[in-house]
C-alpha cells in the first residue's frame, strides 16, 4: 500500500468518527463502560490474590525435635528433610533461640518466662518452607514418620480452609472476568455492528466503484482501532486516579496489619493500563471487520 | 466488448431470470435494454458487472472471461465499467467533488490528477460551479449528473446504466441523456435498461427486448415496443 493511501486511511477514519458523531459516541461508551467493569474487577481480583500469596508465603512447617536426639541424630534427620524434593529451605532454630523469641512476642508479660531460662521445656525447631505452599499438608505429613520427630506443626485446620478458601476465590475471580469480558465483547461488537449497519450504502457503492476489499476494510479497522482506544482512555484515567488515592488512604489505615497491603501503584497501574488499552484496541478492531466481513461476500 | 453465450440464471428461490441469452455489443454502441418489469433486465445487467454469476454459460466483458474471474479480481474490473443507477447511489455526508473523487481515490490515483480531472468530468456534466455543495442541496437530475460523472471519471470502456431516468422528469431526463449521447460519442459504451418510451423512440439506437429472460427482438435503430 502507497503512504499516501494509507494517509487517506488514516484521514477518512478520522473523518467517519465525526460525521458518525452519536454513533461513535455510543460505541466508545460501550467501550468505557465494559473496559470499567473489567478493570475495577481486575484490580480487586490482582489485590485478592496478592494478600493471598503473602499469606501462603507465610505459612511455614515447624518440625519440633525430640529431646532424646544428640547432634548426630539432628544431622540424619535435616538430611532426610532436605531429600524431599518440595522442600525449599530448612532453618535451624535451638531451644534457647525458640524460647527468647517466645519471650519477645509476649512483652513485658514475657519476663516472667525468662524464670524458666534455666531449664528450658521447649524443642529445636527445624522451620521449612515448601516451594509451592498447597505442598506444605502433604511435606508435614511425610515427615510425621521420621526418626526423633517430637510433632510437626503447621497451623493443622487453619491452612487447610485458608488454602480451600484462596482457591475458589481465585477460581470465582477468573470466571467472573472472562465472563465479563465476553460480555464487553459482545455488546461492543454489537454497538460497532449497528454503526456499521448505517453504512452498508458506503460499503456498497465502494465496492461499485472498484475498491478492493482491503481497501474498504482499512478505514473501518483504523476506526474500530480508535473507538477501542478513546474508549480505553476514560476508564484507564479513573482507575490510575482513583487507585492513587485508595492506595495512599489504606496505607495508613492498614500499616499494622503488615501482611494487607495493596500491590505498589508503580508498576501495577502501568501495567493496568497497558492491559485495559489493549484490550480495547482488540475488542474494537475485532468488532468492526467482523462486522464489515459481512458486507465483503462477493 | 461485451459477449454472452448461452447464459442461464436461476436463482435459488426457483425464479428463472435469464433463459439462455446469447448477445454481443461492440466497443462504442449504444444499446437499450427494454422489457417488462421482472424480465430480466436486471439480471442480464448485473452479471455484466458481475454482481451476480451466471447459472451456465460464458460472459466476456471488456477481454476478462467473467465465469473465471476470483472474486478478487471483481474489483479491477469494475474499474472499467462505470455505473449509474436509478436511486444515484451518492454519498450523502460527501460534497459533489468528493463524491466523484472516491472513484479515483479508490484506485490509488495521484492526487493532482485527481483534481484535474474530477474538475474536468464535473464540467463535462455541467457541475463545475457545484462541487462544493452535499447531494442533498441539489435536484434530483443534478444528482444524476454527479452520480454520472462519478461513472466515467476514470475513463471506463463501458457504461451501464439501470434505469437512470426513472426517478426524473421528462425534461430533466432528455438533460441527461445528452451526457449519455456525449459519453458514447466520445467511443465509450452505453448500456442503458430503460422504461422511458419517449427516449427510445426519440433518440435511437439498437434496442434489446428482455422477455421471461430470452432476447426476443434486438434491432439497430428500433423503437421502445411496449405500450405505456
Amino acid at each position: 500500500m502507497k503512504a499516501r493511501t494509507f494517509r487517506r486511511h488514516l484521514r477518512e477514519s478520522f473523518k467517519s468518527l465525526g460525521r458518525n458523531g452519536w454513533m461513535t459516541l455510543a460505541s466508545i461508551s460501550s467501550v468505557t463502560v465494559t473496559l470499567l467493569l473489567v478493570g475495577v474487577f481486575f484490580v480487586i481480583m490482582m489485590n485478592l490474590n496478592s494478600v493471598a500469596t503473602s499469606i501462603e508465603e507465610d505459612v511455614e512447617i515447624r518440625v519440633h525435635i525430640d529431646p532424646a536426639a544428640n547432634e548426630k541424630d539432628k544431622q540424619t534427620l535435616e538430611q532426610q528433610i532436605a531429600g524431599i524434593a518440595e522442600v525449599k529451605s530448612i532453618d535451624y532454630s535451638p531451644k534457647e533461640e525458640e524460647l527468647s523469641s517466645l519471650i519477645a512476642s509476649f512483652g513485658e508479660e514475657g519476663e516472667a518466662l525468662k524464670l524458666v531460662e534455666q531449664e528450658n521445656p521447649l524443642n529445636d525447631v527445624f522451620v521449612l518452607k515448601t516451594k509451592n505452599p498447597t505442598d506444605t499438608i502433604r511435606v508435614a505429613k511425610q515427615i510425621e514418620d521420621f526418626n526423633f520427630v517430637f510433632s510437626v506443626k503447621y497451623g493443622q485446620g487453619t491452612v487447610e480452609s485458608l488454602f480451600n478458601f484462596i482457591n475458589v476465590s481465585r477460581n470465582v475471580g477468573l470466571v467472573l472476568i472472562i465472563g465479563l469480558l465476553f460480555t464487553a465483547m459482545f455488546l461492543i461488537s454489537n454497538t460497532i455492528k449497528i454503526t456499521i449497519m448505517a453504512r452498508r450504502k458506503e460499503i456498497e457503492i465502494m465496492r461499485l466503484v472498484g475498491a478492493t476489499n482491503s481497501f474498504i476494510r482499512w478505514p473501518f479497522f483504523l476506526e474500530g482501532l480508535w473507538l477501542g482506544v478513546f474508549g480505553a482512555i476514560v476508564p484507564i484515567s479513573i482507575l490510575a486516579t482513583a487507585y492513587y488515592y485508595l492506595f495512599d488512604f489504606l496505607q495508613g489505615k492498614l500499616a499494622a496489619n503488615h501482611f494487607i497491603k495493596l500491590i505498589e501503584f508503580n508498576p501495577f497501574v502501568y501495567q493496568l493500563s497497558a492491559i485495559l488499552l489493549l484490550m480495547g484496541a482488540a475488542i474494537g478492531i475485532w468488532g468492526s471487520l467482523m462486522s464489515v466481513r459481512k458486507f465483503l461476500k462477493v | 466488448m461485451i459477449e454472452m453465450k448461452e447464459v442461464y440464471k436461476t436463482y435459488p428461490n426457483g425464479v428463472t431470470a435469464a433463459n439462455g441469452i446469447n448477445v454481443f455489443i461492440d466497443q462504442g454502441e449504444f444499446v437499450y435494454v427494454v422489457g417488462p418489469s421482472g424480465a430480466g433486465k436486471s439480471t442480464f445487467i448485473k452479471m455484466m458487472y458481475r454482481e451476480e454469476k451466471p447459472t451456465k454459460g460464458t460472459i466476456t466483458v471488456n477481454n476478462i472471461n467473467l465465469s473465471k474471474l476470483k472474486n478478487s479480481k471483481v474489483p479491477l474490473l469494475r474499474r472499467n465499467i462505470g455505473m449509474v443507477f436509478q436511486d444515484f447511489k451518492l454519498l450523502e455526508t460527501l460534497t459533489v467533488y468528493e463524491n466523484v473523487a472516491f472513484a479515483m481515490e479508490v484506485v490509488e490515483e495521484q492526487p493532482n490528477v485527481i483534481k484535474k480531472r474530477v474538475m474536468e468530468t464535473l464540467e463535462l456534466v455541467g457541475l463545475k460551479h457545484k462541487a462544493r455543495m452535499l447531494p442533498t442541496e441539489l435536484s434530483g437530475g443534478e444528482q444524476q449528473r454527479v452520480a454520472i460523472a462519478r461513472s466515467i471519471v476514470n475513463s471506463p470502456k463501458v457504461v451501464i446504466a439501470d434505469e437512470p431516468t426513472g426517478n426524473l422528469d421528462p425534461e430533466t431526463s432528455w438533460g441527461i441523456m445528452k451526457i449519455f449521447e456525449e459519453i458514447n460519442l466520445r467511443g465509450t459504451t452505453v448500456v442503458m435498461a430503460t422504461h422511458n418510451k419517449d427516449i427510445v423512440n426519440n433518440l435511437t439506437h439498437r434496442v434489446i427486448a428482455i422477455e421471461s429472460g430470452k432476447i426476443v427482438r434486438d434491432e439497430q435503430k428500433g423503437g421502445y415496443g411496449y405500450e405505456s
